[in-house]
């Protein structure tokens, strides 16, 4: 039987397949009962219409029964709202590995933060320009390389 | 509006009906990343939505979730404001009316963080945070529209000319509301006159102002809009995917 935490610290996120929700810092808990065994996740989303939410409790929930914790409930927290800035060390090293660039600090969180440059994750090139402030899902924007001509995703600071 | 129920009932079909007419956008915006823009708009619009009608169905004590509020309603128990049901109109119309809308609602979630409901707090302080982004999204617009071409000029003025009525109806006082909307106007004021400035249009007179929304009192453009959103859900009720 594994641990409860190190077996939901593992589940991917269904829509960014190289980071967990760990790493994503969308999971806020996991509480398990010592007498009754039963396993209470807590998770938060990173948009309000996030639309992986509903695969992510479901893969919660497999991982879990597979990690021999078949009674498992999984609780959806609004406050404190999520942050980039609770993305992990690792999970942004990985984000830019595959070719998303990691957000930047997010200030006060009273504005739309302006980044100055970010950096192409395939080349490094600061040359870089937004073509579109949103991108293939809620937490991405669409950017291009002017270096490298190439275009990827930037999860925007939230 | 007058109890938490009403309040919340209202905000969540502002977003809701918001979503489904920026939805209408999908496959149809002038250029990909608008298209990918307004859906994604829309998505977060929903998500406020959901939250909103949840909470609400739970305030009433009813037994009505989020899905019975949205689709099994009828036109006059909607209290959404008007300016969020007026059809989408041409690229400038959208973008201004998501600019009005927006302006309201990042000094309205942002009030919302700091109430002393701890469900409305906690929504607020999240969606907040996308507003802000529609905000800036239709800020950029608007300017741009505004301060483009002669063409562009005209539409985001007929835009706003026909669209600047509505606006008023946002901030009707209500004192016994969570949040007063009447308080919200100075943040809204500071936002859009700048925004306006920079696009040179010019800021209509105060004339008509339309209203009866939170009442129940609607164009007919939103009993359309509610047969298209609901009609699925009505022809086949609890049906799942």
């Amino acid at each position: 039987m594994t641990d409860p935490r190190t077996a939901v610290a593992a589940v991917v996120d269904p829509e960014i397949r190289v980071i967990t929700i760990d790493e994503l810092g969308i999971l806020r808990a996991v509480d398990e009962d010592p007498a009754t065994g039963r396993v209470v996740v807590t998770i938060t989303p990173t948009y309000t219409g996030c639309p992986a939410m509903d695969v992510i409790r479901d893969d919660i929930r497999r991982a879990l029964a597979v990690a021999g914790h078949p009674d498992a409930e999984v609780r959806t927290v609004f406050s404190p709202a999520w942050s980039t800035d609770w993305i992990s060390a690792d999970g942004r090293a990985k984000l830019a590995a595959a070719g998303i660039a990691p957000p930047a600090p997010r200030g006060d969180g009273t504005a739309v933060p302006v980044t100055l440059a970010v950096r192409c994750p395939r080349c490094g090139s600061p040359e870089t320009a937004q073509l579109s402030r949103f991108g293939s899902t809620a937490c991405k924007a669409l950017w291009r390389c002017r270096s490298c001509s190439e275009p990827f995703d930037h999860l925007k600071a939230l | 509006m007058n109890g938490p129920f009403d309040f919340t009932l209202a905000l969540g079909d502002d977003a809701l009906v918001a979503a489904q007419r920026l939805g209408e956008w999908a496959t149809r915006a002038p250029e990909m990343e608008e298209d990918i823009a307004l859906a994604n708009i829309a998505l977060d619009q929903l998500g406020a939505a959901r939250l909103l009608l949840s909470y609400a169905g739970e305030l009433e004590g009813a037994g009505r979730d989020e899905d019975a509020l949205a689709y099994l309603r009828d036109d006059r128990e909607f209290r959404n404001c008007l300016l969020v049901e007026l059809p989408n109109g041409d690229f400038a119309v959208t973008m201004v009316k998501l600019l009005l809308l927006a302006a309201y609602q990042v000094p309205l979630y942002t009030a919302l963080a700091g109430c002393p409901d701890e469900r409305l707090a906690a929504i607020g302080a999240k969606a907040r945070k996308e507003s802000a982004y529609h905000l800036d999204h239709s800020a950029l617009w608007v300017k741009r529209l505004g301060d483009g071409t002669d063409e562009s000029h005209r539409r985001a003025q007929a835009a706003l000319d026909q669209l600047w009525p509505y606006h008023h109806e946002l901030f009707t006082a209500d004192p016994a509301a969570p949040v007063d909307p009447a308080t919200l106007r100075a943040d809204f004021d500071a936002v859009v006159h700048p925004v306006l400035a920079e696009a040179t249009l010019t800021r209509p007179e105060t004339g008509w102002t339309p209203g009866g929304g939170r009442d129940g009192v609607h164009t007919e453009h939103l009993s359309f809009l509610l047969a298209e959103m609901q009609v699925l859900h009505r022809a086949h009720p609890g049906a799942r995917w």
